[in-house]
C-alpha cells in the first residue's frame, strides 16, 4: 500500500500566497529544488529550451537577458532518446545541459510541435523526437526521470484529447482513467526509489471538454500527493475559448489552495491573462520563440502606467499597427504555421529597411540597446543566424516583462488596467 | 584616427553577419573583424546610402571595432552566374532583381568609402589558381591598372587603408611583374590574391614565399584566403601577417570544433558519451560550460545553439593560435613553436605534409 503521506511530508516546498484579486493568485513558491533554497514567482513563466537549451542562445547569451524565469521547462521528446548517455551520465540532466543552478520542469511534449494521435495506449505513452518515435511504459518514464533528475516532472498521462476536437464521451473518460492509473504507478515507483524522491511528481488533469470527467480528474489527481497540477488539452482556438475558460474555473476550483497549477499550450499574452484569472500560476514560454521563428519582434505594451508622453507615442504605435493588421493576415505563414499576431512587428517587411529605432523604444534588453531594426531586418534578409539570436533574446526579456508586469499589477490592484492595455491590443 | 590590431592576426571572416555578439566577441578579444561580402554585395545592389544613413558599417553593426571590407570582384565573379570582366569593370546580374550593374574599380571604392571599413581592397580581376594561359597575364596587368583607378578614386587615405592585391596566378614570371609593378605605388599594405583557390599545396606555398620576399617588409601583408592551422603557422613562417578565411565559422556550422590534433566531428556516435570538453586547455565560453557528450546532442536536435557553441569555440581557437603565435616570436622560440605545433598535429613532426616541411625548410626551420 502507498503511503502517500510520507511522500507529502517530504514536499519541502511551499507555495505562500501574498493575495488573490478576481482569482488571480499572486505569491511565490519557497523551498524549491533540491537543496531548498530556490524561490519561484507566480503568476510566472517557465524558460522555454529544446534539447535542454534555450533556443539559438549559449549560456553565456541567455545570461545577457534581464529576468530569466528560476525554472526552466525541458520536454521528454527532446530528451528520452538520450536516456542511456545520461544514465552513464549520472549526474542529472541540469548538470548535463550547463544549467546546474536553474530549477527544471520536465514536460511530456514540447508544446510548439503537435505530435500525432494515437499513440497512447494502455500500458504507454509515446514522445516524438528529431529521431523518431519512443513509447514509454510507466516503468521506462520514471526510468528516463530517474537519470534526468529534474526538479518537477509531469506524471505520464494522456492528453490525446483537448478541447480542440470533438471526441466520444468514451475516449474522454479513458483518458482520465489512464491518466490516473499512470499517476499511481509512477507514484507507487517513485517510493521505491530514493532518487525519484527528490523530484516532485506534477499530476495532470485531463478530461477534454466534457465538464464531468474534468472534474473527476481534478478531485482525484488532488487526492494523490502530487506536487502540482498540469492543465492539460486546454490549447485551442479563438471560437472555443468560452468554453475553455469555463472549464477551466470550475477545475481550479476543485484543487487545493497550495499547489501550483501549471498550464500547458497557452502562451499568447491575452490568454495567459484570462488564465491566471481562473487560478493558473505558471506558463510555457514557447510564444516569444514563436514569434521570433517567424522573423518577428514582441512589441505590445504592458506598461499599464506610463508617463503620458510615452502614452501618446505607444498610442501612436499601436494605431498604426493596426493599420497594418490586415496586410500581416494577410501574409503567408511561417515555419510555425501561426499568423502573426498584434502583439509584434514583422521585420522582415520593407518598411524596417532604413528603421534605425531599437526593436522597442526604452525596451532594456541588449538587442535593443545595441541594435536597429534596420539591422535585424538586414540579418532576416540574408538569412543570417544572428538574427535568431538577437529576436530571441528581445523577445525572451520582453515577455518576462510582461510577467513582472503581471504580479505588479497585482500587487497594485491594477490588473484591470492592464488587462485592458493587453486587450486594445489583441487582435 | 585608424584604429590598431596585433600581427599577425587573423581576421574573422564575414562577421557581419555571422558574427557572435558583442558581449561573447568582448569574451574572446577580437582585435579584428573583415565585413562580410554580403553586405557589399547587398550594397552594391542597393546602393551605400542605407549603411551611409546608418553611419557607416561600424554604425549600421554597431561594431566599434576595425573592419575590412573586400571590393566584391571575388564574389560577383565566383558567385553569380552570368557576369562578365571588362577593361571597364565586372558587369554582373542581379540575382534579386534581374538587374544589370557594372562594378568598377571607382565604384568599389566608392562604396567602400561609404562603408567607412578601416581597411579597403582595390578591385582585382579575379582568376581561378587553376586557370593558365593568357587569361592569367590579362588579369595581372588588369588588376594593376585597376589599383591605380582605385587609388585615384579613393576618397578618404587618411581614414582608410587601401591595399593592393598581388596577382598573377601561378605564374613566377607573372607575380614577380605583378610585384614590381604594385610596389612602386604607394599603398598602405598588400594583399597576396589569386591563391588559395584549387593549386596544389606545392605550388601554393612557392608563391606566397616568391610574394612576402618581394613585398616591403614594413608594410603589413595579407594573405587572402588561408584559415586551415597548419596553412595559418607555415605562412606566418614565410612572412605574412594578416589571414581571412570562412573555414572555421563554417565548419562550426557542420558541427567540427577546430583542435590542436585537428578537427572533431562532434556529429559522430563517438562522442555520445564524452562527457568532456572539446579542448581541456580552451578557455572560451563552451569549453568552459559543456561536454562533447552535450554538444553532440544538441547537434542532433534543431536548436541552432549548438552552431553559435562551436563558433563561439573555433573563432577562440584561431584567436588562441594567432595569439601563441605572435607570443613565440616576441620571445623568439619561433621555430620551436613551429615543431610543437607540427609534432602535436602530425603526430610527429616528421609526419608533417611534405610542402609544409619543404616551406618552413627554405626560411631555416628544420622540424625533427
Amino acid at each position: 500500500m502507498v503511503c502517500w503521506q510520507d511522500l507529502e511530508e517530504s514536499f519541502r516546498m511551499k507555495l505562500s500566497l501574498t493575495k488573490v484579486v478576481n482569482g488571480c493568485r499572486l505569491g511565490k513558491i519557497k523551498n524549491l529544488g533540491k537543496t531548498g533554497d530556490h524561490t519561484m514567482d507566480i503568476p510566472g513563466c517557465l524558460l522555454y529550451t529544446k534539447t535542454g537549451s534555450a533556443p539559438h542562445l549559449t549560456h553565456h547569451t541567455l545570461h545577457n537577458i534581464h529576468g530569466v524565469p528560476a525554472m526552466a521547462q525541458l520536454t521528454l521528446s527532446s530528451l528520452a532518446e538520450h536516456h542511456e548517455v545520461l544514465r552513464e551520465y549520472k549526474e542529472g540532466v541540469g548538470k548535463f545541459i550547463g544549467m546546474p543552478e536553474s530549477l527544471l520542469y520536465c514536460s511530456l511534449h514540447d508544446p510548439v510541435s503537435p505530435c500525432p494521435a494515437g499513440y497512447v495506449t494502455n500500458k504507454s505513452v509515446s514522445v516524438w523526437s528529431v529521431a523518431g518515435r519512443v513509447e514509454m511504459t510507466v516503468s521506462k518514464f520514471m526510468a528516463i526521470q530517474q537519470a534526468l533528475q529534474p526538479d518537477w516532472f509531469q506524471c505520464l498521462s494522456d492528453g490525446e484529447v483537448s478541447c480542440k476536437e470533438a471526441t466520444s464521451i468514451k475516449r474522454v473518460r479513458k483518458s482520465v482513467d489512464r491518466s490516473l492509473l499512470f499517476l499511481d504507478n509512477c507514484l507507487r515507483l517513485q517510493e521505491e526509489s530514493e532518487v525519484l524522491q527528490k523530484s516532485v511528481i506534477i499530476g495532470v488533469i485531463e478530461g477534454g471538454d466534457v465538464m464531468e470527467e474534468r472534474l473527476r480528474s481534478a478531485r482525484e489527481t488532488a487526492k494523490r500527493p502530487v506536487g502540482g497540477f498540469l492543465l492539460d488539452g486546454f490549447q485551442g482556438n479563438p471560437t472555443t475559448l468560452e468554453t475553455r475558460l469555463r472549464l477551466l474555473s470550475s477545475v481550479t476550483a476543485e484543487l487545493p489552495e497550495d499547489k501550483p497549477r501549471l498550464i500547458s499550450g497557452v502562451s499568447r499574452p491575452d490568454e495567459v491573462l484570462e488564465c491566471i484569472e481562473r487560478g493558473v500560476d505558471l506558463f510555457e514560454s514557447f510564444f516569444p520563440y514563436q514569434v521570433t521563428e517567424r522573423g518577428c519582434a514582441l512589441t505590445f505594451s504592458f506598461d499599464y502606467q506610463p508617463n503620458p508622453e510615452e502614452t501618446l507615442l505607444q498610442q501612436n504605435g499601436t494605431q498604426e499597427e493596426i493599420k497594418c493588421m490586415d496586410q500581416i493576415k494577410k501574409m503567408e505563414t511561417t515555419g510555425c504555421n501561426q499568423e502573426i499576431t498584434s502583439f509584434e512587428i514583422n521585420l522582415k517587411e520593407k518598411k524596417y529597411q532604413e528603421d534605425f529605432n531599437p526593436l522597442v523604444r526604452g525596451c532594456s534588453c541588449y538587442c535593443c540597446k545595441n541594435h536597429t531594426r534596420a539591422y535585424i531586418h538586414h540579418l532576416l534578409v540574408t538569412n543570417e543566424l544572428l538574427a535568431g539570436v538577437l529576436l530571441m533574446m528581445h523577445n525572451f526579456e520582453h515577455y518576462f516583462g510582461f510577467f513582472h508586469y503581471i504580479r505588479e499589477a497585482l500587487k497594485s490592484d491594477k490588473l484591470t488596467q492592464l488587462k485592458e492595455l493587453i486587450h486594445r491590443q489583441a487582435s | 584616427m585608424p584604429r590598431c590590431c596585433n600581427s599577425p592576426h587573423f581576421i574573422q571572416e564575414k562577421i557581419m553577419a555571422k558574427r557572435v555578439s558583442d558581449c561573447s566577441s568582448k569574451v574572446l578579444g577580437m582585435g579584428f573583424v573583415p565585413s562580410s561580402i554580403l553586405i557589399l554585395r547587398f550594397t552594391v545592389l542597393r546602393g551605400p546610402e542605407l549603411i551611409q544613413k546608418a553611419n557607416g558599417l561600424h554604425g549600421f553593426m554597431n561594431w566599434p571595432h576595425n573592419l575590412l571590407t573586400d571590393s566584391g570582384g571575388f564574389q560577383m565573379v565566383s558567385l553569380v552566374s552570368l557576369s562578365e570582366v571588362t577593361e571597364e569593370g565586372v558587369r554582373f546580374r542581379s540575382p534579386y532583381d534581374g538587374n544589370e550593374t557594372l562594378l568598377s574599380p571607382e565604384k568599389s571604392v566608392q562604396i567602400q568609402n561609404a562603408l567607412g571599413s578601416d581597411i579597403i581592397m582595390q578591385l582585382d580581376d579575379v582568376v581561378s589558381s587553376t586557370v593558365t594561359g593568357p587569361r592569367v597575364e590579362e588579369a595581372m596587368y588588369r588588376s594593376i591598372r585597376w589599383l591605380d583607378r582605385c587609388i585615384a578614386a579613393h576618397q578618404r587615405p587618411d581614414k582608410q587603408y587601401l591595399f593592393a592585391i598581388i596577382q598573377g596566378g601561378l605564374d613566377a614570371d607573372l607575380r614577380a611583374t605583378c610585384l614590381e609593378e604594385m610596389t612602386k605605388r604607394d599603398v598602405p599594405g598588400f594583399a597576396i590574391g589569386g591563391l588559395s583557390g584549387g593549386e596544389s599545396k606545392s605550388q601554393f606555398w612557392r608563391m606566397v614565399a616568391l610574394s612576402t620576399s618581394r613585398l616591403p617588409k614594413d608594410k603589413p601583408r595579407y594573405l587572402m584566403g588561408v584559415g586551415y592551422a597548419t596553412d595559418l603557422v607555415v605562412c606566418v613562417a614565410l612572412g605574412c601577417d594578416m589571414f581571412d578565411c570562412v573555414f572555421p565559422t563554417r565548419t562550426a556550422r557542420f558541427g567540427s570544433a577546430l583542435v590542436p590534433t585537428g578537427n572533431l566531428q562532434l556529429r559522430k556516435k563517438v562522442f555520445e558519451k564524452d562527457f568532456g570538453p572539446i579542448d581541456p586547455e580552451c578557455t572560451c565560453p563552451t569549453c568552459q560550460k559543456h561536454s562533447r557528450a552535450f554538444l553532440h546532442a544538441l547537434l542532433h536536435s534543431d536548436n541552432t545553439a549548438a552552431l553559435h557553441h562551436l563558433t563561439v569555440h573555433n573563432i577562440a581557437y584561431q584567436l588562441q593560435l594567432m595569439s601563441a603565435v605572435r607570443t613565440s616570436i616576441v620571445e623568439k622560440r619561433f621555430p620551436d613553436f613551429v615543431r610543437d605545433f607540427m609534432g602535436t598535429m602530425y603526430g610527429d613532426p616528421t609526419l608533417c605534409p611534405t610542402w609544409a616541411t619543404d616551406a618552413l625548410a627554405s626560411v631555416g626551420i628544420t622540424l625533427g
